[in-house]
């Protein structure tokens, strides 16, 4: 549709501007303060980067954040490798529009109610049968649960603009079934894979609820971060917040550009 | 440029080729298998788990006696429950109106944008969306705060004298709801505003109507899959949010989310716990069979209009 | 001309899916260094005839011999042929020397031996010095080229091609077609191709099937396909034609199409060699340059020297429309039994110079016009509708 210069579109347009603002105006706010000497929203007292070395200094801090990333690492592995199989299944082998809406259920079950059914199972199954006491597998496990569910997404829309005669062509030149997954499919669509491995990564380490009820007596880092926010905001807080949104948006970026990107 | 992915002039549609030595049930099992199983054991199970646990009674120590009883179905009926559950609603309810307000303007703008403005427009909205959810609803308490950024700023140019409540109150909730969410909101309301064949709009106009009718007869009605799919996704999550009333409600402002937590964590009546989210399950059942209801009926008419 | 030997043989195939008969016990024979063409509208079975031969999709019934072996439940990439896909299908992560050498590698050739034949390949499309290229550095037609050397280079014994011209445009076409036919000439192996174009399959083909819902009508050469069509679908799929159709009322040794509102002789033993008896629903098929126009005042028959007035059929009319395709006229004709008809004249010859409007009397030499079979039901009442093709 041709831009035009009617009114409309500037009315729109300042929309959209106070739209971003309202986006991006809380962290920005954020990141200031963590530059603030002083910490406080009330005065500026002078750039400094000492709530930074605070952050990086705590102990506390860097368990849980290492928590988080041993729980992202494997929950992300476990996804992507069933998400991507998942996605194969779904594009290829079956034509079910109900099993394609069901697919989605595991990313837009309230987060509460997957916390305590997953606690409730564990709990009746592996800690009263097994006796086993909930920590970063329980975890892992339960992130696994719903970023499956976006692997899949983001890989099946990779697979949509496959062209199938590529696979076909392959198997006519000499190649079996393994080959032409090996050296055809998963190269074409790792990309696609990578880019839903970021992205899954990103929401296991950013997850808190179901973490919350799941982990047991570990600390995750959000859980860390929320009991910092609760139980008196400390300045550090503007800190961490500051690193986790350049850390998310360097790995969603990377991963657009991945999706991005024609072979 | 060519896209070198896509097919030329497409030949029929047709089942792919899985035919030959590896067996289609074998394949089946081995791409679909994983995924289902994974979820047959780690969210059926445990939602059964839960339905299961709504008949049941809270022991002493706060385990589960396995003694099967309504009470906890009554129980929910209280007037005490059932005002937290319509608060619930009605914050659900103002946050999407809020939600599809602001975002649909923003949608539309995106989408009536040239081509290669839109990809940067949209990832611009979307990436804070990714970053922690608890960190963006903190955000909130800084800005809202008594001493926060807002009212300090207001204060400063003379507004008001006083600083404004802002926080700890269903104000405060709906502000970091909407916050949390709106890129939901934004994004399949741009997929269907985009899908929509701008030569409609020309004919309309052609025809005698003044933009704002063919905003009301025309667009709106035909990105209604759209709408109706950018709704749900922020009535849901809004719905069962345990983290917005908690960090900005305060104390008073408390959700169906907080009741879920506090009787799974504090009271230890995991039972009653478990009632309660069936409930917050049953009013999503309803809510996505409604919007495939929608879905369906425009199907046949082609409602994309592309 | 040497009989050439027979490669391959389809024998009562069939391939369902679902409800859908794509292919309805088909039997064919290709031979050996044979440009063979399956044409036919789209959804007549082709495509699906190729891919059983390629090894994608089982028959349900029937045998594909290939060199008297029965392909059926032996995998693709077992079987001695090799497919241009209708996409190309380059494989696009890789480049062109990597496509090329592909199937050459799943052979297990040594390096030395696959940068031989890549290069041999290469030059054989014309595309020396494109080998780092990569598929989303070319054009179309350079694609298309790829994916001819890719393979070829395997030197198979029947090379399968996909509708291969469909995504060209016309002057890229026209120059492929030529290519094609000399690659094959060249190559000297066996080409299968499947197109919905008729002029391709003509100009380019040796022998061409034509297939219209699951079976093959008729297999023949582009001439005889042309000149002795042998069912109304030919007919009018290749080329343009003239339909007439009748009840037969065959009486000792003549013969005559009786249709609503005239009559037309057919040739002697015409009926017997179709099979079609007395009172059969039949269709005289007649092309558009065998139905010459003469203007009714001059009233002179055409080429009476060479031709008596028995051995013509001939209706009149008027003119209606003129069409002028450059070294040829092409005259829309009103009949006078209401139906219309196509005739044309090369420029230079009589009746060139006809306008709108002038009478004429249509005629045509009865041994021209080739009986085939119809049904009643079909176009109209049988009002010898003089169908265009």
């Amino acid at each position: 549709m041709r831009v035009s210069p009617l009114d409309p579109g500037r009315w729109l347009g300042a929309h959209l501007g106070l739209v971003l603002l309202f986006l991006y105006l809380p962290i920005a706010v954020l990141i200031a303060l963590s530059f603030n000497d002083s910490g406080l929203p009330t005065a500026w007292t002078g750039f400094s980067t000492r709530w930074y070395e605070s952050v990086v200094t705590d102990e506390k801090i860097l368990g849980s954040a290492a928590n988080t990333i041993i729980i992202g690492a494997i929950s992300t592995i476990i996804a992507t490798a069933i998400g991507t199989l998942l996605a194969l299944g779904l594009e290829r082998l079956t034509n079910n529009a109900l099993l394609d809406g069901l697919v989605f259920v595991p990313g837009i079950i309230p987060d509460i109610v997957l916390a305590i059914a997953l606690l409730s199972f564990y709990n009746l199954v592996f800690t009263g049968l097994l006796g086993l006491k909930l920590g970063l597998w329980s975890v892992i496990v339960a992130h696994a649960v719903f970023n499956i569910t976006f692997v899949t997404a983001i890989v099946r829309t990779r697979l949509r603009h496959f062209d199938i005669s590529i696979e076909e062509a392959s198997l006519d030149l000499g190649a079996n079934e393994i080959t032409t997954f090996r050296r055809i499919t998963l190269p074409i669509i790792l990309p696609g894979v990578i880019a839903a491995a970021l992205v899954a990564f990103t929401l296991s380490v950013d997850e808190f609820v179901v973490a919350f009820f799941t982990a047991g007596t570990t600390i995750t880092f959000p859980i860390q971060v929320y009991s910092m926010i609760r139980f008196g905001g400390t300045p550090e807080i503007n800190a961490i917040a500051t690193v986790v949104v350049f850390v998310s948006f360097v790995l969603i970026l990377a991963s657009q550009r991945l999706t991005r990107e024609q072979v | 440029m060519d896209d070198v992915l896509a097919p030329a002039p497409a030949p029929a549609a047709r089942r792919p080729v899985q035919e030959g030595s590896m067996g289609r049930t074998f394949r089946r099992l081995v791409l679909l298998g994983p995924g289902l199983a994974w979820w047959l054991v780690f969210l059926v199970v445990p939602l059964l788990v839960v339905l299961a646990y709504s008949f049941f009674h809270r022991g002493t120590y706060g385990g589960v006696v396995f003694d099967f009883t309504l009470d906890n179905y009554v129980r929910a009926l209280d007037p005490l429950y059932l005002n937290v559950l319509w608060f619930s609603l009605r914050v659900a309810v103002i946050t999407t109106m809020v939600a599809l307000l602001i975002g649909y303007p923003a949608a539309y703008f995106i989408a009536t944008r040239p081509r290669r403005w839109r990809t940067p427009l949209l990832i611009l909205i979307i990436l804070p969306f990714w970053t922690s959810f608890l960190i963006r609803t903190y955000a909130w308490i800084v800005l809202l705060n008594r001493e926060g950024l807002i009212n300090r700023s207001l204060m400063g140019l003379g507004i008001i004298d006083q600083p404004l409540p802002l926080l700890y109150n269903e104000f405060a909730i709906v502000i970091g709801l909407v916050y949390g969410y709106l890129p939901l909101m934004i994004l399949p309301l741009y997929a269907a505003i985009e899908r929509l064949n701008p030569e409609l709009r020309e004919a309309a106009t052609n025809l005698g109507a003044r933009p704002i009718k063919v905003f009301f007869t025309l667009t709106v009605p035909l990105t209604l899959q759209g709408i109706v799919a950018g709704c749900i996704f922020v009535f849901v999550p809004s719905l069962g949010n345990f983290i917005v009333p908690d960090l900005l409600g305060g104390g008073r402002s408390i959700m169906v989310g907080n009741l879920i937590q506090g009787q799974f964590l504090k009271a230890r009546d995991w039972p009653f716990g478990a009632t309660l989210a069936l409930v917050l399950i049953a009013l999503m059942l309803v809510l996505l069979v409604v919007q495939a209801r929608i879905i369906n009926r425009d199907r046949p008419a082609g409602a994309d209009a592309s | 001309m040497e009989p050439q030997r027979e490669l391959i043989r389809i024998e009562g195939v069939t391939k369902r899916f679902g409800h859908i008969v794509a292919v309805d016990e088909v039997n064919a024979t290709i031979r050996e260094n044979e440009f063979f063409a399956l044409l036919g509208p789209s959804g007549c079975g082709k495509t699906t005839l190729m891919r059983l031969l390629a090894g994608f999709e089982t028959p349900d019934a029937g045998r594909l011999l290939l060199d008297g072996r029965d392909l059926v439940g032996v995998r693709p990439y077992r079987r001695p042929l090799n497919m241009m896909f209708q996409s190309y299908a380059l494989f696009p992560h890789m480049t062109v020397f990597d496509n090329i050498a592909y199937g050459l590698r799943q052979e297990g050739a040594g390096r030395g031996e696959i940068e031989r034949r890549v290069a041999d390949a290469l030059a054989l499309v014309q595309l020396t010095g494109f080998g780092r290229r990569r598929p989303h550095q070319l054009s179309g037609g350079e694609r298309q080229r790829v994916a001819l050397a890719r393979a070829l280079v395997k030197r198979p014994k029947v090379l399968l091609l996909d509708e291969p011209l469909a995504a060209l445009d016309r002057k890229l076409r026209v120059e492929m077609q030529l290519e094609l036919k000399r690659l094959q000439d060249t190559v000297g192996i066996t080409f299968l191709i499947v197109t919905h174009d008729q002029e391709e399959a003509l100009v380019m083909a040796d022998r061409v099937a034509v297939m219209d819902r699951g079976r093959i009508l008729q297999v023949a050469t582009p001439d005889e396909l042309y000149e002795a069509p042998n069912s109304r679908f030919v007919a009018s799929f290749i080329g343009e034609s003239n339909i007439f159709i009748g009840r037969l009322s065959i009486a000792g040794d003549t013969a005559t199409l009786v249709g609503e509102r005239a009559t037309w002789s057919v040739a002697p033993g015409a009926p017997g060699r179709v099979g079609l008896a007395n009172g059969a629903w039949a269709a005289i098929v007649v092309r558009p340059e065998r139905l010459h126009l003469e203007r009714l005042e001059s009233a002179v028959p055409f080429d009476r020297q060479t031709m008596d007035a028995g051995a013509l059929n001939r209706v009149d009319g008027v003119v209606g429309d003129v069409v002028y395709l450059g070294s040829t006229r092409k005259y829309v004709v009103e009949l006078s039994d209401g139906s219309r008809a196509l005739s044309r004249v090369q420029v230079g010859q009589r009746g060139d110079d006809l306008t709108p409007g002038t009478r004429v009397s249509t005629t045509w030499a009865i041994k021209h016009g080739v009986l085939v079979p119809a049904e009643a039901a079909s176009s109209g009442s049988g009002a010898g509708t003089g169908a265009l093709g």
